[in-house]
Formats: C-alpha cells, sequence, structure tokens
C-alpha cells in the first residue's frame, strides 16, 4: 500500500490537483492531508470539496493552525499576509465547509504510525519541528515509530539514534530512502501549496509501506495561474509572488 | 519473516556468515546476520542497517545481489547472492606479486569501485577482504557497512564522533571527517596496489588516531625502494593514489582502471624516480598545512564524476581536412576542455595491411609509430596536460567496432567524432559514426565542419 503524504496546501488548488494526479499515477491506494488545508490562497471552497470528498471515501486529514484560525478566534500569532488571508477566507466559508474543519482531528494514531500538522507534544500549539529538541520531544510524547507532519514548508527528515538527540536528513527529490525499522522517524513533508525552499514546484510524499520507503516528489504546477487568482481576489500581492520564487 | 536455514561459514567480529542452499538452477546464496549479543560492537547494527540500505539500491556485477532481508528471533538477517571468486586477501597473502599481475587485480578493483561511484556510493572500507574475483576476471565489493550512500542518510557518520575504516587504508580525508569524496576510495586502492606489489603495508597497521594522522603529513617508501624490479610506471600509479590531497590522486578510478590496462602510456612524473621518502622539510611544510585544513565542500560520487569525464576522440590520422580537425577540436573544447579530471584519449584506427605484408614486424612498428606522432600532433593545440591526454593506435578493419569496443573497456563517458562526408571507405563499411551512435552505451558527439559539400 503506498500512501500520498500532502501538507500545508493553504487554498493552491493547481498545485493540490497536480500532486494527487502525480500521486495516483504512482500507485497511491490512500491519502493523508497533514493540515494547513486552507489559508494564504485563493482557492479554499474547491479545495476543501476536493480533500472533504477523498476523506468520505477513507482519506485522512488532520487540522492545521490556519485551519483552525479561519474557525474563530484571535490571530494575534500570525504575521499580517497570513492574517489577511485568514480574514479573506472566514468570509467565503460556508457552514459545510466550516463543519468539516471543525471535524477534523489534530492528531491520529494508528499502529506504528502517527500523523499531526505540527509537533505532536502538544497537539494545537503548533510547535515547529524545527529542530531535534523539538523533534525528541514528539518521540517522547508517542509510542509511534513513523511521524508523520507538515507546518515547516521545507521538506526534512529527523531519525532517532540510540543514543543522543535525533539526526536531521534532507530527503533528494525522487530517491526512496529506506525507513530502517530499527529508528523511528520523523518525517517533516514539504509545503504542496506553498514552497518555501526556493524551489516553487509542488512538494508531497509518498510512503511505501511493502518497501519501508519514503520518497519526496517535486511536482511542477501552473504556479502562474494559482498566483494571477490571488492577486485578482485582492489577497496580499506578497502571496502571489512568493509561489512563483517558491520562497 | 523467518530465515532460511543455513551452515555457518564464518564468524565475523561485526556478523556471521551462513551459506545456503539454493533452488537448482539459482544463484548460490548466502545469509548475514549482524553480532548483537552483549559485548559486540555497537558499530555491528549500525553497518548491518547500512549495508541493507545500500545494497537494496545497487546493482551491476560488481556487488552481490540483495535478495530478501527481514527479522526472525535470532535478529535479523539480510539474504544475498553468494559471490563464487577468490578473495583478494588470499592474493595478498602471496604478494609480492609481478607487476602485469597487480595491474589486472587492481585494475579490476578499480573498475568495480567506480561503477559504485557511477550509482553515487563511496565505499570507504576498501581492503583485500572486502574484495573478491570472479572466475571471469570482474572484481566484486562487499560489506557496506561503512559505506556512504551520496542520497541516504549517513546512518555511520552520525553514530560515531571518530572516522570509521581500517587503519591500514583509511584516507587522510577520512581521518579530517569528511566521508563524502569518492577519492578516498582511489586512496585505498593505492594502498591495496601497494600490498600486492611490496607485499608490504605504505602506512602500517596503527591503531590509535594519532598514529593514523601521521599519513597527513609523512608519504609511504616508495615502492620500488622495497621491490626495486619493479616498474617505474607502477610506481607512478601507486603513489598518485596515494596523494595526500585527493585533488593530487585520480580523478576517477576509471582513470586508474585505464592507465593500468595501457602501463606504456602513463606519463612519468618525479614520482616513478623517487627512492625515499620526502625529506624533514617537506614532512614538515605538510604538517603545519595539515592544520587548519578545511574540509572540500562535499559532491555526491555522480556529481564528482560529471566533472572528470572520460572523452574518446576518434581521430583518422589519414585524414588531411584541416577544416574538420579543427570542428573537432572545438567540440571538444566546448565539452569543457577546463575540467580538471577531465581526460581526452585520442584514437586512431589504421586499416590493416594488405595482404602479405602483415608480417613485416619493422614496417608494422613505424606505422604504428607515426600514427601516435600523427595524433599527438593533432592534440597540440587543446594544450592538455600529460595527465589529461592519452593516445592509443589499433589496428581493425572495422573502425566501428574498435571504438565501440574501446568505449566500453574503459568507461568512456562520450565519444566525439567526425563525420565523413564524402569518404570512399563509407562506400564499403557504411558510416562509421551512425554506426557508433546507435550502437553506443554512452554520449556520442558527430561533428561536422560548417562547409557543404557538393
Amino acid at each position: 500500500m503506498r500512501t500520498a503524504l500532502l501538507a500545508d496546501i493553504h487554498s493552491n488548488l493547481e498545485a493540490l490537483e497536480a500532486c494527487l494526479a502525480h500521486a495516483r499515477r504512482r500507485g497511491a491506494g490512500r491519502f493523508a492531508f497533514l493540515g494547513d488545508l486552507v489559508g494564504y490562497g485563493a482557492d479554499p471552497l474547491a479545495c476543501l470539496d476536493i480533500i472533504a470528498g477523498m476523506v468520505e471515501e477513507g482519506a485522512l486529514a488532520l487540522r492545521g493552525n490556519h485551519d483552525e484560525a479561519c474557525l474563530g478566534g484571535q490571530l494575534e500569532a500570525m504575521h499580517f499576509a497570513a492574517r489577511d488571508a485568514i480574514y479573506w477566507t472566514r468570509e467565503r466559508l460556508g457552514p459545510r465547509h466550516r463543519e468539516f474543519l471543525a471535524g477534523l482531528p489534530l492528531i491520529h494514531e494508528e499502529g506504528e504510525r502517527c500523523f499531526a500538522h505540527a509537533g505532536m507534544d502538544q497537539p494545537g500549539r503548533w510547535i515547529y519541528a524545527s529542530d531535534a529538541h523539538t523533534v525528541a520531544r514528539s518521540f517522547e510524547a508517542s509510542a509511534a515509530r513513523l511521524f508523520f507532519t507538515g507546518h515547516v514548508h521545507e521538506p526534512q527528515l529527523y531519525f532517532s539514534m540510540p543514543a543522543g538527540l535525533p539526526r536531521p536528513f534532507r530527503p533528494v527529490p525522487g530517491v526512496a530512502v529506506p525507513l530502517s525499522e530499527f529508528r523511528r522517524w520523523f518525517v517533516i513533508v514539504g509545503s504542496a501549496g506553498q514552497p518555501r525552499d526556493g524551489n516553487p514546484a509542488a512538494c508531497y510524499a509518498l510512503y511505501d509501506e511493502a518497501a519501508g520507503t519514503l520518497t519526496h516528489h517535486r511536482v511542477p504546477y501552473d504556479c502562474e495561474a494559482a498566483a494571477q487568482k490571488i492577486l485578482a481576489a485582492g489577497l496580499p500581492e506578497r502571496l502571489a509572488w512568493r509561489l512563483r520564487s517558491g520562497t | 519473516m523467518n530465515a532460511p536455514q543455513g551452515t555457518l561459514l564464518h564468524e565475523g567480529g561485526m556478523a556471521r556468515l551462513y551459506a545456503v542452499d539454493a533452488p537448482a538452477g539459482e544463484m548460490p546464496r548466502l545469509l548475514k546476520r549482524p553480532r548483537l549479543e552483549f559485548g559486540s560492537h555497537p558499530g555491528c547494527l549500525v553497518g548491518f542497517e547500512m549495508e541493507q540500505m545500500i545494497l537494496g539500491r545497487l546493482a551491476g556485477p560488481h556487488v552481490p545481489r540483495l535478495l530478501a532481508a527481514g527479522s526472525d528471533d535470532a535478529g535479523p538477517w539480510l539474504l544475498m547472492e553468494r559471490i563464487a571468486g577468490e578473495s583478494f586477501a588470499a592474493m595478498a597473502a602471496r604478494a609480492p606479486l609481478a607487476a602485469g599481475e597487480v595491474a589486472r587485480l587492481v585494475g579490476a578493483a578499480a573498475a568495480a569501485v567506480h561503477d559504485l561511484h557511477r550509482q553515487n556510493v563511496i565505499h570507504l572500507d576498501i581492503k583485500p577482504e572486502n574484495l573478491l574475483l570472479r572466475a571471469d576476471g570482474t572484481a566484486v565489493l562487499i560489506d557496506f557497512g561503512l559505506a556512504r550512500h551520496a542520497e541516504l542518510p549517513d546512518l555511520v557518520g552520525e553514530e560515531f564522533r571518530l572516522p570509521a575504516g581500517s587503519g591500514i587504508a583509511i584516507s587522510p580525508e577520512q581521518l579530517a571527517g569528511n566521508r563524502s569524496d569518492p577519492r578516498s576510495d582511489v586512496f585505498a586502492l593505492g594502498v591495496l596496489a601497494y600490498r600486492l606489489a611490496t607485499g608490504a603495508l605504505p602506512f602500517g597497521n596503527p591503531a590509535s588516531r594519532l598514529a593514523m594522522h601521521r599519513r597527513l603529513y609523512a608519504d609511504p617508501p616508495p615502492p620500488r625502494a622495497l621491490a626495486p624490479q619493479l616498474p617505474p610506471w607502477l610506481q607512478e600509479a601507486i603513489l598518485r593514489c596515494l596523494e595526500i590531497h585527493p585533488e593530487a590522486r585520480y580523478p576517477t578510478a576509471a582513470q586508474l582502471a585505464h592507465d593500468l590496462a595501457h602501463p606504456d602510456r602513463i606519463p612519468l612524473t618525479d614520482r616513478a624516480a623517487r627512492r625515499e621518502r620526502a625529506g624533514p622539510l617537506a614532512v614538515v611544510r605538510r604538517w603545519l598545512h595539515a592544520f587548519g585544513r578545511a574540509a572540500p565542500a562535499p559532491a555526491t560520487p555522480a556529481g564528482h564524476l560529471a566533472h572528470a569525464p572520460h572523452l574518446l576522440v576518434a581521430v583518422d590520422p589519414a585524414d588531411e581536412r584541416e577544416a574538420l580537425a579543427e570542428a573537432l577540436r572545438a567540440a571538444l573544447r566546448r565539452a569543457r576542455v577546463a575540467e580538471p579530471g577531465l581526460r581526452v584519449t585520442l584514437m586512431g584506427v589504421l586499416a590493416p595491411l594488405p595482404f602479405g605484408e602483415e608480417s613485416d614486424p619493422a614496417l608494422e612498428h613505424s606505422r604504428h609509430t607515426a600514427a601516435l606522432i600523427a595524433l599527438r600532433h593533432w592534440a597540440a593545440p587543446l594544450g592538455l596536460a600529460p595527465e589529461a591526454l592519452r593516445l592509443h593506435v589499433e589496428e581493425a578493419g572495422d573502425p566501428a567496432s574498435a571504438l565501440l569496443a574501446y568505449a566500453a573497456a574503459h568507461h568512456v563517458d562520450r565519444i566525439v567524432l567526425g563525420a565523413h562526408g564524402h569518404s570512399a571507405l563509407r562506400r564499403y563499411l557504411g558510416s562509421v559514426s551512425s554506426r557508433v551512435v546507435a550502437e553506443a552505451a554512452c554520449s556520442v558527439t558527430v561533428v561536422r565542419t560548417g562547409e557543404r559539400t557538393a
């Protein structure tokens, strides 16, 4: 069974469709959406319709900080562009979409796997797993062996060590990394809808359960169309150009 | 998954090996289990993990095939192809060997190493015990417990604070903590060649890190000081492999293999003439230099090889069209003649002599020499350094086959040849270039001049 892992889609319909098509061509039989389905981009409703339809057919979707922000509450922790996009999205969500977002879990465990948008030690606090210490705290919070998250926007793996802190590894696109069964792995899936590592191509990962491997893929998509929609919607200009540059 | 039953073959410090019966008609099998009992080396499991990761990604005749992996009550296991062949350890025990024999064995080992580098893996533990020779003369590398795959997590490098490797063959840059230079394997091939040629170890077998560090500034005794009958070309090749700085070594294992296959074409430098180790002044200078030397930025092995291509240029010494020759040279310059690790082989193919004349060795020799002189003259405007240029003249009725065979045997990355638009030969033999394009395993550039012929 191959599971496609998509994180930080951020209302980017073009990127979402490109990743889904790419994953299906590679035999993905299951899909997991690791939070931040909306925010930033101009297509929240279309994205949520696709994802909600897939969840009905067995896909897994988790709630991210941007999804939660769209449901209400104060936004002090967010920068201006993100905040503007949340207000814009809130106005457009109907009861059906709000209900879908409100029903998403923060964390999901099945067997040796644990899924969440951010650090697992305090789900809902949206901890950035940006260093070995935060990853180590997630390892302590669950007995799982494989952790799948997003939130950081740049792809990264951490693996446990017999002694000491977990070590980072930057995955190479298209190269299957065997997730050695003697270790625990913390997988940060790169962002599908708003890549920030200098490569504008959409990012997602494919976990192959039988082979025990994880492959990050980069999928070129029509980022110009997505950027134009952001400008046409009156969303902050910066959100459009960062799609073109992948930063 | 339970491992297949086997009989114990070998009990090493890191793992136990079992022979496993194979179904009729299939390859013989070997089962490997890491030593995990109390008191075993902590590297056993990491090495096993690394081997499983890397072996699963490798292909080709120079590595054993991974057939299955799993875990049972007795711990994890790997099932792989059991290579039928003599261990290089047995050959090292018979050393010193004749120069030709050393060249053949080390050439085979270098070809195996090059194939590994092409697949983005550096072995980092090349020693006689980890090399086998198949009956057809192909070398096989085994034990990837310390190896490094450029695109996978480096579990070994993360596990050990101190450099991992055998004190006999560990390279200076490995001692400095760099596990990403494929030329570390070229260094270990130099140690292997030294051992086979002299029966001695160039740096001994130091156990302490401090003792290993001597090789950062002290060079080994020249092989000919130990074995005076050794030809200068072999000392040249060995000492080039053992250079302290990776940039001064052979850029690729393929270039070492190529030289060992054509020893008479190796340009001799002061390395070949050396009779003793460097004097104290040079050692002190190197010792000072060894400090504060930053490790160069790591490139992937495949990326490194891309900067050290082997170009094979077909030159017809009888062709007097200067415009075509200049177009070929221009193509060569465009093909990055500036690459520091580049090797260009100019190959001239001579038509066989008419029946009845082939028995005259003097005539044969002078034809051959004249062709070599013509090739050297042809190459002069390129201004290539001696170590970057090789000349090869061969007599063959079928130039395309000769070019293709040479390219396949010597890991050529690109063949450059001219289109013979109106050659009289073409009517009889067909186009050489179109056959080379169709049948070569590497890239081919066919060069035409700007002039059009009617």
